[in-house]
């Protein structure tokens, strides 16, 4: 699976100040450290702090500050498309846009955008309306995203459909209904589209938050998940990860699986 | 309407090996898909075959497999020539006398056989010990020393004794044959032990201890198989290139060693022990085997002309 490091967001202090002072120091600690704990792809939010029109120039810096330090691709993290635009053409290697939703207005803005620079692409399964309340409802959502993907010629494998998570002490009975619609994603097409949740969302405002992250992950992982958005510094969440791995017949069994895991970065 | 072919993407491959120096090295491994499969990845070298040689004279082979090396086979150097006369890309040296059960030959002693028949020919040296872990142990260090910087292979590594191997490999620039008994987690296991003594992974090849066609063929393809898909999704523990001692285990068979005399029904023997090593070695070759060593030169001459026919 996809390990994408959250930590390059700025919801988090250190980098909205970062961001705010052009300070590029966290920037460059927190994609080291995410890229030795093992992390596949950065995911780079410039967060709501930042004035509309300097999410571009912010989205940018990011990516050059980023991939300046560490061989890793990075994913995307916007709402706005002109920031995603402007972090796709500074990126080096394939990026990960994160997200459209399934509104056709926005599909039809992200999704030429993918196309032009190669890159793959979040699909939320979540509309104007908001989030769907079961399993049946995301699965309609995620098949517009599939059709499109088809229409607009999107390789499938590029093609990451997020079921998204809500939090666990808000909306217990749908985390459910999010590992049935991992299940019934992988049968949408073929080859299968792939899956992604920002995992820490099923943890928000709980407490033993890492003990809920991990067993989701596993869970999800059972159902089909490709790639998570993680904490990297829950060193416990990685060893379940490594495990999971050997499990899933994803890496051949060794005696020294887990340092050789943890040795990956 | 034209068929659309449908093809694997792979992220990773087999590790590429240089074995010999200058002029006379050779490259194996390299592999971007699975075994002949070119239209999905680039196979750049195709496999090469090692001919055996004993540094004593075979005392159970059949009259079928010393009649070739007639005149030769009580010197080794002389019959490692004879042997790039039957096609070999490689020779591959093994120290039989050194065995405690037989000659119990010293480390020098070896080491001198080694550079000996090194001398006598003109391509890459494969030299495996004798198969008993802690006299292999000796013996391998001082033939290292004594081919120094000749980028040779050398075998055979086991969890038991890799680590005096593996120092002498390094320190005196040669590959390294890790060899675990037919399970490809113990083969993993073995390439990180050694890796983490500061051995370049890309100088690493895997014996998974084949078996003959009828004697466990199958469980050494299905590794092999494994072993080659965990290389392509990008495991670098098991990026090596694999090497196959068929001919040791295709001439114990009975297929192979029974005469006409002693089994008629069966056919000539000839071309029953031949086939028998023919058939494994092509077999191991679908499988994505790098080196065949191989011991009849009828075997070495069909095999090669197999090769051509598919690359």
């Amino acid at each position: 699976m996809l390990l994408i490091g959250e930590r390059i967001n700025g919801m988090f202090k250190d980098i909205r100040e970062a961001i705010l002072n052009q300070n590029p120091e966290p920037v460059r600690h927190w994609a080291n450290y995410q890229y030795k704990a093992g992390a596949d792809y950065l995911d780079l939010s410039p967060g709501p702090a930042v004035e509309i029109e300097a999410q571009p120039r912010i989205m940018a810096w990011l990516v050059e500050t980023v991939q300046k330090n560490v061989p890793l691709p990075c994913c995307l993290d916007s709402t706005n498309p002109a920031a995603i635009q402007a972090g796709l053409s500074a990126h080096q290697g394939k990026a990960i846009i994160n997200s459209t939703s399934a509104d056709q207005k926005k599909i039809d803005t992200l999704f030429p955008l993918a196309l032009k620079y190669r890159a793959a692409i979040i699909g939320l399964t979540m509309n104007e309306k908001g989030v769907p309340q079961n399993a049946a409802d995301r699965l309609a959502l995620a098949m517009e995203l599939v059709v499109n993907a088809d229409q607009y010629g999107l390789p499938m494998e590029d093609l990451y459909l997020d079921p998204v998570v809500l939090p666990c002490n808000v909306a217990q009975e749908q985390v459910k209904e999010v590992l049935e619609t991992m299940r019934q994603i992988k049968i949408l097409a073929t080859p299968s589209p792939r899956i992604v949740i920002g995992l820490s969302n099923i943890s928000q405002n709980c407490l033993n938050r890492n003990l809920l992250n991990r067993t989701f992950l596993i869970m999800g992982l059972a159902a089909g998940l490709d790639a998570a958005i993680v904490d990297l510094t829950d060193e416990n969440l990685l060893e379940a990860v490594s495990a999971a791995r050997i499990l899933l017949n994803q890496e051949i069994y060794c005696d020294s699986f887990l340092s050789v895991f943890k040795k990956r970065g | 309407m034209p068929v659309k072919v449908i093809r694997e993407n792979w992220p990773g491959k087999v590790n590429t090996i240089t074995l010999g120096i200058g002029s006379q090295a050779i490259k194996i491994g390299g592999e971007g898909a699975f075994p002949f499969l070119a239209f999905e990845g680039k196979l750049p070298y195709r496999p090469v075959v090692a001919c055996e040689v004993w540094d004593e004279e075979p005392g159970d082979w059949p009259d079928l497999l010393t009649a070739p090396f007639a005149g030769v086979i009580d010197e080794p150097a002389a019959w490692a020539k004879k042997c790039l006369v039957y096609g070999a890309d490689l020779i591959c040296l093994r120290l039989v006398g050194a065995h405690p059960g037989a000659k119990n030959k010293s480390p020098q002693e070896c080491a001198r056989m080694a550079q000996k028949v090194y001398a006598a020919i003109n391509i890459p040296l494969i030299v495996v010990g004798c198969g008993e872990d802690e006299k292999d142990a000796a013996v391998l260090p001082a033939v290292a020393e004594a081919l120094a910087g000749k980028n040779c292979l050398l075998g055979w590594a086991t969890a038991e004794n890799y680590r005096p191997i593996t120092t002498a490999c390094n320190n005196y620039g040669h590959s390294l044959i890790a060899s675990s008994p037919l399970d490809i987690s113990l083969a993993k296991q073995l390439n990180i032990l050694i890796t983490e003594t500061g051995f370049n992974p890309g100088s690493i090849i895997i014996d998974p201890l084949v078996g003959a066609l009828g004697y466990g063929l199958e469980y050494a393809y299905s590794i092999m198989e494994r072993l080659r898909l965990s290389a392509l999704t990008g495991d670098k523990m098991l990026a090596m290139p694999v090497i196959c001692f068929v001919g040791q285990e295709t001439w114990k068979t009975k297929e192979a060693t029974i005469s006409d005399f002693e089994c008629p029904s069966w056919g000539e023997q000839a071309r029953r022990a031949i086939l028998w090593e023919l058939l494994t070695a092509v077999a191991l070759t679908q499988a994505g085997g790098a080196i065949m060593v191989l011991r009849h030169p009828e075997t070495v001459r069909h095999f090669l002309a197999h090769l051509t026919s598919f690359i």
